[in-house]
């Protein structure tokens, strides 16, 4: 579905969102109007969503980042939704994953410091429903966050 | 930075959802003429809040149907090590991410791959042949929901 063209595109405005677009056609090898009609498409058929602002969680204060990784008791009916909706209730949450594997859903946790974490952690997390086992990795160091596709 | 106000707690969240608004846009949306706006943006950017943006592009359409999480645990440490480590890691193209964790593992990633044949490549040829890499558990991810966050 999408040619060689249309990745190279993606792959130029991927590596600098902020790219106007004569210059984003320029290094794709296209005319700035080719350019603009394949983005247009590409965003009608789905492909590119948009772009979003990347906020850095340290610089807002928030120096503590958390992933727990959650078992759920999967003998209750209503596990997953029932413990999805309560951590969309908590604020600090800033993203969850579900998984195929050990671990069933993942919780990313920001904090200000230790003593808000524990807060948060005691008071939020530990009461949500239908949780089995529960670990956490806290995170040194970001190494490589771009999360870019090897387009 | 905690002397945020209500209306750049407001621009944030706005821009976290869509960054391609254009300043008049976000200003009209928060009660701030274009120039005030664009001013806000400038000092969100200067404070090191906000740091870039991110193309949003469905990873499936692409032709990326599997993302995994792996847990790494590395079989010998010690500086150099971790510094071999994460050289390489960092550059294999379909790992999005790389966090250093303190818990179970040492390290946190993300892959993409075309499918779960295309993950078992990447998880034989370019994972597992990392240098130190020890233990390793994947998660395959169901779903995820990035959310507001305590902005």
């Amino acid at each position: 579905m999408l040619d060689d063209l249309d990745r190279r595109l993606l792959r130029h405005l991927q590596a600098d969102p902020a790219l106007p677009m004569p210059e984003l056609a320029d290094r794709a090898g296209l005319s700035p109007g080719r350019a603009a009609r394949r983005l247009e498409r590409l965003r009608a058929e789905g492909v590119l969503l948009g772009q979003e602002a990347v906020v850095d969680w340290h610089a807002l204060g928030f120096a503590l980042h958390v992933s727990l990784r959650v078992s759920l008791d999967k003998t209750a009916p209503r596990a997953f939704d029932d413990f999805l909706e309560g951590a969309r209730n908590i604020p600090e949450v800033i993203e969850i994953q579900t998984f195929l594997g050990r671990v069933d859903v993942r919780l990313s946790v920001v904090a200000r410091d230790l003593g808000h974490y524990q807060q948060i952690y005691r008071a939020r997390i530990l009461s949500l429903p239908h949780i089995a086992d529960i670990e956490s990795l806290m995170t040194v160091a970001v190494v490589k966050s771009d999360e870019e596709l090897p387009l | 930075m905690t002397d945020l106000d209500d209306i750049d707690r407001a621009l944030l969240r706005t821009l976290r959802k869509d960054a391609e608004q254009s300043a008049s846009q976000l200003g009209r949306k928060v009660g701030l003429s274009q120039p005030a706006t664009w001013r806000r943006i400038r000092a969100l950017e200067a404070a090191g809040i906000l740091t870039g943006r991110r193309l949003v592009l469905d990873a499936e359409k692409i032709g990326f149907g599997v993302t995994v999480f792996l847990g790494v645990k590395l079989a010998t440490k010690g500086r150099v090590s971790l510094d071999d480590f994460e050289r390489a890691v960092t550059a294999i193209r379909e790992v999005q991410t790389v966090e250093h964790v303190l818990g179970l593992y040492d390290y946190r990633l993300r892959v993409v791959a075309r499918d779960l044949a295309d993950f078992e490549r990447v998880l034989r040829r370019r994972i597992m042949t990392l240098p130190g890499v020890g233990n390793v558990e994947a998660n395959v991810l169901l779903s995820e929901e990035r959310r507001p966050g305590p902005i």
